[in-house]
């Protein structure tokens, strides 16, 4: 259960396509990511899986079954808002029991349920208050409970991490992930943070302007980008582009290099350049190098001890090195 | 406001604020009172003197006196239950995008800007006329005899008049409120397996509640208050006494001012036991 195939979907708003025919299968138990960013139409392409929106064309199916018509309540999704949409004068048990009281579930069933989503969420000390007294990231795994009891195909994500901090967003994305593993259950989750893509996700979608650019593991979306775009947003720090003579060398219109297969060093390489901002995390130094061929992003594994203006030399490692023809698509 | 100097000024500048709107409470309230305990008959000997609580007796003991509640809580509830019923309605209505949103809504307020006394004389001579008004050729056209609104029907012609007038200050404040409801409630609401009926009753109303209670206070304030409408239009008979008219009758047609004044702390003491109660209920809606 929970295997969602589009075909063909369109969605117009008036006279503007924001997303154009697109075909894509989810298989069961995945964690599929659809990433891209602001304005891409992951969003609305994740509101036409759960019927929210409505479909200018194509098919979606949900585990075989036609479902473009359904309304969103008999598509068996669950879906976790951008704004957690938890019921503000509701408990936190009012609130993960209105599905199933929609339902018409038995109240001893419900009871029962929702005392193991509590626990499952470790929600179970919160159960009277309402959601104006929560946290953040208890708001979020209400939202997560809510879903959880409905037992649905596949859950679908919209942003959820985005309100949080960043040391909760962490948190939360190991716990969405164990949950994904705890359960099995399809997920959809949408997100314009590339880490949250490439940690999180079994598979995934890299959308731009509602075409899909490509589909694939994270691993083979970061060794393997198809053109210059995914090459670019996969990967963080992001990936140098160079063009003109160096790039003719290597029988391209541009390479790209990530700022990890870079060797640096104070006295030979292929490139001179004069570092400028040094960003030191301790683990790694992040250093922007200006160079001949633009500013050029390093990776460097622990402390480097250099300062704005030294002199550096670069060396990219050719075996790593993506080429890109005039149109940006990779070449082989 | 942090410093001792700041907050010496604060007080000295909002001082004649204060005691304009001290002595504009505190005189009259004192005039009422001093005057509930004399007999005073401007027509007729003027200030005979004082009293006692002859006046609070005969003014509760006149057989006017309950009947004249009786109508000033129907008045109120009826209007409350007709303005906020039509008003959740209207604000639903109006929260949809639509072609001239802007004009409907400035429409829909409209009446609200018109005096109380001019709404009800319209009310009185071009709907409810029995011989001219719409509503008596309505009733005509299909052959019906025209009903004489304000003597066979007063109080549900009163209540459809005064409801006319706050209808748009509770859709108003109602669609203020459900402006701000969340759309992705609704969303999740509707994944979760609402129908449009539950998702009203179970999302919007709970959303709207701090409004209604607002709703109620005010109303409840300015409605038990009310007279021009009667005033112009059945001039308190057939059963359309409130309180503040029977008041008014002891006073200006009666010529007995102590009489008046008592119904008048009366009327205060009524206020005030309807503020306490919404008071705690709004108090309560407040806070959560």
């Amino acid at each position: 259960m929970g295997q969602i195939e589009l075909k063909g979907v369109t969605k117009r708003f008036g006279e503007v396509e924001v997303i154009p025919p697109l075909d894509l299968k989810i298989d069961e138990g995945e964690f599929v990511v659809f990433v891209g960013p602001s304005g891409c139409g992951k969003s609305t392409l994740l509101r036409l899986i759960a019927g929210l929106e409505d479909v200018s064309g194509g098919v979606i199916e949900i585990d075989g079954t036609e479902a473009t018509t359904l309304p969103p309540a008999k598509r068996r999704l669950a879906m976790v808002f951008q704004s957690y949409a938890l019921y503000p004068h509701m408990s936190v048990k009012k609130n993960i029991a209105f599905p199933l009281k929609m339902a018409k579930t038995d109240p001893k069933v419900i009871e029962e349920k929702v005392a193991n989503a509590a626990s499952i969420l470790n929600l179970t000390d919160y159960l009277d208050r309402r959601p104006g007294q929560l946290s953040g990231g208890q708001r979020q795994r209400v939202a997560i409970g809510r879903a959880i009891v409905r037992e649905p195909a596949a859950f679908l994500f919209d942003e959820p991490l985005s309100n949080l901090d960043a040391a909760l967003r962490v948190n939360m994305r190991l716990e969405i992930s164990e949950l994904h593993q705890s359960l099995g259950t399809t997920m959809i989750y949408v997100t314009h943070d590339q880490v949250e893509a490439m940690t999180m996700a079994d598979k995934i979608v890299v959308l731009q302007a509602g075409r899909i650019e490509q589909v694939g593991s994270p691993l083979e979306l970061y060794r393997a980008p198809r053109n210059r775009f995914v090459a670019g947003f996969i990967g963080s720090p992001k990936m140098n582009f160079v063009e003109g003579e160096e790039a003719a060398k290597h029988n391209a219109h541009a390479i790209g290099i990530r700022p990890e297969h870079i060797e640096v060093s104070t006295t030979e390489g292929l490139w001179q350049g004069k570092v400028g901002v040094a960003e030191h995390l301790g683990s790694d130094t992040f250093l922007h190098v200006t160079t001949a061929h633009g500013v050029i992003n390093v990776r460097v594994g622990g402390e480097m001890g250099l300062r704005h203006g030294d002199t550096v030399w670069l060396t990219p490692d050719a075996s790593q090195m993506h080429r890109f023809d005039a149109k940006g698509l990779a070449l082989a | 406001m942090a410093t001792q100097q700041s907050r010496s000024a604060a007080r000295l500048m909002m001082a004649p604020a204060v005691i304009l709107l001290l002595g504009w409470m505190l005189v009259p309230l004192i005039m009422t009172l001093y005057f509930s305990f004399k007999k005073y008959l401007p027509l007729r000997g003027g200030d005979l003197g004082w009293v006692g609580f002859d006046n609070y007796v005969s003014f509760v003991t006149s057989s006017s006196f309950w009947p004249s509640i009786q109508t000033t809580l129907i008045i109120v509830g009826g209007v409350l239950v007709i303005t906020l019923v039509l008003g959740v309605l209207l604000a639903i209505l109006l929260d949809q995008p639509m072609w001239g949103q802007g004009i409907v809504r400035i429409l829909v307020i409209a009446p609200f800007f018109v005096m109380p006394t001019v709404s009800a004389l319209v009310w009185k001579n071009m709907f409810m006329d029995p011989i001219n008004g719409i509503l008596a050729h309505l009733w005509r056209f299909f052959g019906a005899q025209p009903v004489e609104w304000l003597s066979q029907a007063s109080m549900p012609s009163l209540i459809i008049i005064i409801s006319w007038q706050w209808l748009p200050f509770a859709t108003l404040i109602l669609l203020t409120a459900i402006q701000s409801l969340d759309s992705e409630q609704l969303e999740a609401a509707e994944m979760d397996g609402a129908p449009v009926l539950k998702r009203f009753w179970f999302i919007t109303l709970p959303h709207l509640s701090r409004a209604i209670t607002i709703v109620i206070l005010i109303q409840t304030i300015f409605l038990l208050g009310i007279f021009a409408e009667i005033f112009v239009t059945t001039g308190g008979a057939f059963g359309t006494r409130t309180l503040s008219y029977l008041i008014f009758q002891r006073v200006l047609e009666s010529q007995n001012i102590g009489l008046g004044s008592a119904g008048g702390v009366y009327a205060i003491i009524l206020a005030n036991i309807v503020a306490i109660f919404l008071m705690r209920i709004v108090g309560k809606n407040l806070d959560a």
